[in-house]
């Protein structure tokens, strides 16, 4: 059996790596610091499938989440990745 | 009071006293277990030396000076006389002995690990890492030296040290005395120290050994006197006059050469009371008792649990200007008003700041004092105290009342009594969602008791078998207005559970708008006008001419308390099921209930329609209408449920449950059938034929086969009992129209009972093999496994009514689980919470400013407002536009 890939399954909402060029962008838009966005633990099974696609992601990487919603049909969340040990 | 950051926390540091701070600390040594002498004066050197600090008035303290309220007491010691360890540290202590040379007190680690790991230790910043890290690194090198048996320094032999709890280390089962513990304490250098995460200028590990006790000021352990005139003394006191007792004792002891058998029993009984004085609770150890055989209260149960100083008297707020007492109903009411007793509304005030506008009318209300009554003996609003600006309350009464009255100008405060139309805050404990606790406005009436409308017991979850509720009168104008605009009973109709209405009819208000509106009845003119004598409507409805006499229709009665353009279209509860036509309306079209222009043109009103989380009809209203018209109607609804059962009278009764002769034996019949069928099953399983179900053993299989049997009877049962319970009856009304009870209720008192079940199975426990000894060992019939037969109404035989009580049993020992677990739970998320805030643009943060959810909820929807979960119903927009009235 191949390798599975959380980012397909079905109950696993889209993820995607925000470029550093468009980083500030994004942080302008929420106007906020990077400090303050909502974090995702770099041991995420997440973040891993998104190395698999990009290489090694440095903490600090933002990561855009689209969830599918039944009231507003796509909501947009960022998180961006920390080294930190969640408990 | 005022805004603003005045302090803000730097830094905290965690130390340990030392003997010689614990002295500079002491303002008196203390040598004499006694309090006070036979004039109840502080002995000199006592436990209640004035040295310490006055509780007595008149008294000065000999220390500061100060008098009762002005001296924060002061601290003294004890000197012990041989040292003791302190139980909050053992489990360090223990590390410490076990990782260092008993000999030599350097850590059991050769000098390259040494090096290698105080580098590590250097390179984080001890004030700043997580404590955790520090911990986990620290006890990471304590187990690595733990191990070894020779000392790596001075190659010394090493024992091992066992903790014998709570407080006596052995080494080889022979016992290390605390000073002996002290002694190796000591031996241990101060740059070892900070393997063990400790800073040695603040903290060394032989302050862990106490050699002198700080004693605690008076303050914190007053002693009380009692209406006899004796003493009695805090628990504290109790136990430090066991300390010193015993202290000088063994003090006396060593001095004089006593036995060592002796001296270490003595040094024993100081460690246990030492222990007891700061944990009561301590493993291992029984807790010191007071002479009633209470057990002590010391210093950790003074801080910890429930009733500790931090929940219970920081957390946990008292307030002022609050009332609480027992609730009763009353129809008469509003649901946004609440009925407060007169003796409470004289008590509770409120703060009116006195300016050049309201100064007249001030003084009138000073003037009549604190008890004014009108010509005919109502309340009238009074007042208790009028307030100078620099704070000093002057109490009003009927001498001073005059005089008072003239004394006040522009920025003195007066505090009036409660006044009808005051808006206060109402709540039910417990308070678990928003609606526990909502503002109501208040009508002061006669008697004891608090009094709401019905229709707002759904919210509190109130009933009136002798509940309480507390109010709180609010003090402040910005808080008046958030409670008039957001916190009315009105405003919090919609529920955020589940964007539907909370708020709605219940009992006999659905019983009676159900009556009202089934099969469309009239109403003699004369009958219709006493109903409407309970409404503020002044205009009668469309007559209906029968007989030359005008008759009025129930629903167009009720459709006079609906909003003039009100367009609705629905099921009712009563054909919810139904697909064609509905079994209980007379006319195919009564199948749904239609309002076109706030007329009720065919269906029956009932839960559906009127009733809390269902009523349709409420939350179309608040939705067109807005939560005023939306209040209104529940008024209105609630009084006209009430005037119109009180006319028509509405009972139920055993004779009710009636049904005729063969249909009790045709229930006898079907269930001796089901009894005999389970028999087979039993017999066929017992003869290992009985086939298993997939995924089932065979007695699990058989298990489901027999209950599903007994599911099937009492459904049976249920329906031959019904089917002679037509909607005549008062007890199939209430559960057709969901005011209360539902159908299996009356086939259990009319049919038969049934099954009863523990934790989802038939009852099997009790004897070996066996649930009772009437049945034969290994008896699994329906019977012997809590199958009733019989039903309320005939009465349930002995064997019956003891499965069924088993039955009961779990429902009572469920409720009384699930509260306490889910209190707990809710406990965490409120804390986990706290102090997270939706801002302006919806963004939700935590007090740093980090954000938990970019949009409430990720969507943005304020789930109050939404229609049950969606956004719109489009559906029914669409229909309402289409039944609108062009003008």
């Amino acid at each position: 059996m191949g390798k599975f890939n959380v980012l397909q399954h079905d109950l696993v909402p889209e993820h995607h790596l925000v470029p550093v060029g468009e980083e500030d962008k994004v942080l302008k838009e929420l106007d906020i610091s990077k400090d303050l966005l909502p974090k995702i633990s770099r041991n995420d099974p997440t973040v891993k499938a998104l190395e698999d696609i990009h290489g090694k992601l440095d903490n600090g990487r933002i990561i855009k989440i689209i969830r599918k919603s039944p009231t507003v049909g796509y909501s947009i969340y960022y998180r961006v990745i920390s080294g930190e040990v969640f408990k | 009071m005022t805004g603003g950051i005045s302090k803000r926390i730097y830094r905290i540091q965690f130390a340990l006293l030392s003997p010689d701070e614990v002295r500079k600390l002491s303002q008196v040594k203390v040598i004499t277990a006694d309090t006070y002498d036979d004039d109840g004066y502080p002995i000199e050197r006592g436990l209640m030396d004035l040295h310490m600090g006055v509780i007595e008035p008149g008294l000065k303290c000999a220390t500061c000076g100060g008098k009762v309220d002005e001296c924060p007491g002061h601290f003294g010691h004890i000197e012990m006389a041989m040292p003791v360890l302190h139980v909050g540290f053992i489990k360090e202590i223990k590390t410490f002995l076990d990782s260092t040379c008993k000999v030599c007190g350097r850590i059991k680690l050769t000098p390259d690990e040494i090096a290698n790991y105080r580098a590590k230790f250097e390179d984080i910043d001890m004030a700043t890492s997580d404590p955790e890290i520090i911990g986990m690194m620290s006890k990471k090198v304590t187990d690595e030296a733990t191990p070894r048996l020779v000392c790596p320094h001075c190659g010394s032999q090493q024992k091992k040290v066992i903790l014998d709890k709570p407080t006596t280390f052995r080494e080889e089962g022979i016992k290390v005395t605390p000073k002996e513990v002290r002694e190796r304490l000591e031996r241990i250098p101060d740059e070892d120290l900070i393997f063990f995460a400790l800073n040695h200028e603040v903290a060394r590990p032989e302050w862990m050994v106490l050699t002198v006790l700080s004693v605690p000021p008076i303050n914190v352990r007053p002693s009380i006197t009692l209406e006899t005139g004796e003493r009695s003394e805090d628990d504290l006191t109790h136990k430090l006059v066991d300390i010193i007792r015993i202290s000088q004792r063994l003090r006396e002891s060593r001095d004089n050469g006593s036995p060592q058998l002796i001296i270490e029993d003595l040094w024993d009984l100081l460690q246990f009371h030492v222990t007891t004085y700061f944990d009561n609770q301590t493993a291992g150890i029984p807790p010191a008792r007071h002479r009633s055989g209470r057990a002590l209260k010391t210093l950790v149960q003074r801080l910890k649990g429930k009733e500790g100083r931090f929940r219970s008297n920081l957390s946990g707020k008292r307030v002022n200007f609050s009332a609480r007492t027992v609730i009763s109903p009353e129809p008469f009411l509003s649901v946004n008003e609440v009925g407060v007793p007169e003796k409470a509304a004289r008590e509770l005030t409120v703060p009116v700041t006195v300016n050049i506008f309201n100064m007249e009318s001030i003084r009138e209300v000073i003037k009549r004092g604190s008890g004014p009554r009108d010509e005919f003996g109502r309340y009238v609003t009074g007042v208790n105290y009028i307030i100078r600006p620099d704070g000093r309350r002057i109490k009003v009464t009927d001498q001073n009342a005059e005089e008072n009255s003239k004394r006040i100008e522009v920025g003195w405060t007066v505090e009036r009594q409660l006044m009808e139309g005051d808006i206060v805050l109402f709540n039910r404990q417990p308070s678990l969602h928003r609606m526990s606790m909502m503002s109501h406005t208040v009508r002061i009436l006669p008697d004891q008791t608090f009094r709401f409308n019905l229709a707002v017991c759904t919210p509190y979850n109130a009933d009136f078998d002798g509940d309480e509720m507390n109010l709180h009168i609010i003090q402040k104008e910005e808080a008046r207005a958030e409670a008039r605009i957001i916190m009315k009973v009105q405003e919090q109709i919609m529920s955020p559970r589940f964007g539907g209405p909370i708020i709605g009819g219940i009992h006999d208000h659905i019983t009676s708008m159900f009556l009202l509106t089934h099969d469309n009845p009239l109403y003699s003119e004369e009958r219709t006008v006493h109903m409407l004598n309970y409404l503020d409507i002044d205009e009668m409805p469309e007559p209906v001419i029968k007989d030359c006499k005008k008759y009025y229709s129930g629903r167009d009665i009720f459709s006079l308390i609906l909003p003039k353009t009100l367009n609705m279209r629905f099921r009712s509860k009563l054909c919810s099921s139904a697909k064609e036509r509905c079994e209980y309306e007379k006319e195919p079209e009564d199948k749904e209930v239609y309002i076109v222009n706030g007329r009720m043109i065919h269906g029956t009103i009932d839960e559906a329609a009127i009733g809390p989380f269902s009523g349709i009809i409420v939350d179309r209203i608040f939705r067109k209408y807005g939560p005023e018209e939306a209040a209104k109607f529940i008024d209105r609804m609630t009084r006209l449920a009430v005037g119109f059962i009180s006319y028509r009278g509405f009972s139920t009764g055993i004779s009710d449950y009636d049904i005729p002769e063969d249909a009790v034996s045709r229930i006898e019949e079907i269930s001796s059938q089901a009894v005999e069928r389970i028999n087979k099953l039993i017999e066929t399983f017992r003869k290992g034929l009985f086939q298993a179900s997939p995924g089932r053993s065979v007695e699990e299989s058989l298990e489901i086969e027999i209950l599903s049997e007994t599911g099937k009877v009492r459904d049976e049962s249920g329906k031959i009992a019904s089917a002679y319970l037509g909607l005549t009856n008062p007890s199939v009304i209430m559960a057709r129209s969901g005011a209360r009870a539902k159908m299996l209720n009356i086939s259990e008192v009319a049919g038969m009972v049934g099954q009863q079940s523990v934790r989802g199975g038939r009852l099997n426990r009790g004897y070996y093999n066996r649930t009772l000894p009437h049945f034969k060992p290994g008896d699994i019939g329906a019977l012997a496994r809590g199958f009733v037969q019989s039903s309320y109404k005939s009465g349930l035989n002995p064997l019956e009514y003891f499965m069924h009580s088993i039955g009961g049993r779990e429902g009572l020992v469920d409720t009384a689980v699930r509260t306490s677990r889910s209190g707990y739970m809710q406990r965490r998320l409120i804390n986990a919470f706290e102090d997270l805030k939706v801002d302006e643009d919806r963004r939700v943060q935590d007090t740093v400013g980090a954000v938990i959810q970019f949009k409430y909820g990720e969507d943005g929807v304020d789930p109050t407002r939404s229609d049950k979960g969606k956004t719109v119903d489009v559906d029914y927009n669409a229909f309402d536009i289409e039944n609108e009235v062009v003008e």
